[in-house]
C-alpha cells in the first residue's frame, strides 16, 4: 500500500508520520510537496499536524486552498484515502472535504496531553481492525480543536455515522471532564460520506511504539491494510 | 479603492477569547461590559477597480479564502479611492 504524507510549509508531524508508516508498518511511502498536485500510484494520502503556512488566518485555511489540496476530490473519486490529523482535520474542514470546522479550544490553553477515544464507527478503511465502544489511547497538541457544526449537520453526522471518535474516559464514558477541547458532543474525529477521508484531531503517529506510550495508532494503519483488497481497491463501507 | 473586511464569529458560536476578554475587563474596573466578541479586520487595498466589480470581487474574495461560512460572518465596507501617498 502506497503512502504519500504531505508536507506545508510549516508541517511538524511530517517525519514522524513517514518513520510510523515506513519504519514501524514497513509499507512504501513519500513525502508530497504542497505544490505537487500530483498523486498517481499513492492509495493513501496523509496530511500531518503542524502549522501550516503558520495558520495565518485561520488554522488550515490557506493550506485548504493549496495545489496538493484541490487535487484531493479527484485522487478521492478514483478510489484514493486520506487521514488527516490535527492540523490536517483542520485543513480537510476548511477545503470542504469534511463537515463542519476547528475552533479555538474552549479553555483557550494549549492542550498536550493523553486522552482516550471511544470508536463510534468501525466500519470505515480506517476503523475495521477495531471494534465499536473500543476505547483508544493517543495524544492531542492543539490549540484549535473544539469541533463545530450547525445542528442540521451534526444530524446528518449521527444519521450517517460519520462520527468515528469520540474524547471519553478511560473506561468509556463519553462526560464533560474528558473532553479536553470543548469539542460538541466530544467529537474528536469524524469520516466523509463515504467513510474515504477521516479527519481526527489525536496524533496516532505519536502512539506507535509502545517505548512511546502506546501502539493504538498503528491500529488505524492495520485498518486501511486490511482494508485493501486484491484489484487494489478498498473495502468501502 | 480600498476596502475593510469585517469577519465575527457567528453569534451560535462560543468566543472563547471574548470571555477572556470579558473576564480581564472586569478585573480592571469595568463590571458594566455585558458581553465581549473578537472579531478580525481585514483591510484591503485594491487596484483601480469601480465600486460594483470590487464588492463582487471581494465577495469572491470571501467566498473563496478570507471566511469561513460554517463559523463567520463578514461586512464589507468600501472606502473609494485611497488618498494619494
Amino acid at each position: 500500500m502506497n503512502f504519500g504524507v504531505v508536507v506545508f510549509p510549516g508541517t511538524w508531524s511530517d517525519c514522524d508520520f513517514h518513520y510510523v508508516i515506513g519504519e514501524v508498518l514497513h509499507q512504501p511511502v513519500r513525502y508530497v510537496w504542497h505544490r505537487d498536485a500530483n498523486l498517481t500510484g499513492l492509495d493513501c494520502l496523509v496530511l500531518p499536524g503542524g502549522f501550516s503556512y503558520g495558520d495565518y488566518l485561520r488554522a488550515g485555511a490557506i493550506a485548504g486552498r493549496s495545489p496538493v489540496v484541490e487535487a484531493l476530490p479527484e485522487f478521492v473519486a478514483r478510489g484514493g484515502l486520506v487521514l488527516g490529523s490535527c492540523n490536517g482535520f483542520q485543513i480537510l474542514c476548511e477545503a470542504n472535504l469534511l463537515p463542519g470546522a476547528l475552533v479555538r479550544n474552549e479553555c483557550l490553553q494549549y492542550r498536550c496531553q493523553s486522552t482516550h477515544l471511544l470508536v463510534d464507527n468501525a466500519e470505515t478503511p480506517f476503523t475495521r481492525a477495531l471494534r465499536p465502544g473500543q476505547v483508544l489511547k493517543m495524544p492531542i497538541s492543539h490549540g484549535e480543536g473544539r469541533y463545530h457544526a450547525e445542528p442540521e449537520t451534526l444530524h446528518q453526522l449521527v444519521d450517517a455515522g460519520q462520527i468515528v471518535f469520540r474524547y471519553c474516559t478511560e473506561d468509556g464514558r463519553v462526560t464533560k471532564e474528558a473532553n479536553p477541547n470543548g469539542s460538541l458532543r466530544n467529537i474528536a474525529g469524524v469520516v466523509n460520506e463515504d467513510g474515504t477521508v477521516l479527519g481526527l484531531m489525536p496524533h496516532p503517529e505519536r502512539a506507535a511504539e509502545s517505548a512511546l506510550g502506546g501502539t493504538d495508532g498503528t491500529l488505524i494503519f492495520h485498518s486501511l491494510l486490511g482494508s485493501l483488497v486484491e484489484d487494489g481497491s478498498f473495502l468501502k463501507r | 479603492m480600498t476596502a475593510r473586511v469585517l469577519i465575527r464569529l457567528k453569534a451560535s458560536i462560543l468566543d472563547a477569547q471574548g470571555a477572556s476578554v470579558k473576564r480581564a475587563l472586569e478585573g480592571l474596573g469595568f463590571p458594566e461590559v455585558r458581553d465581549v466578541r473578537v472579531g478580525k479586520v481585514i483591510d484591503l487595498d485594491l487596484d483601480g477597480a469601480d465600486a460594483e466589480t470590487a464588492r463582487r470581487r471581494i465577495g469572491e474574495m470571501c467566498a473563496r479564502l478570507l471566511v469561513n461560512p460554517v463559523i463567520e460572518n463578514v461586512t464589507v465596507e468600501l472606502h473609494g479611492e485611497r488618498e494619494a501617498r
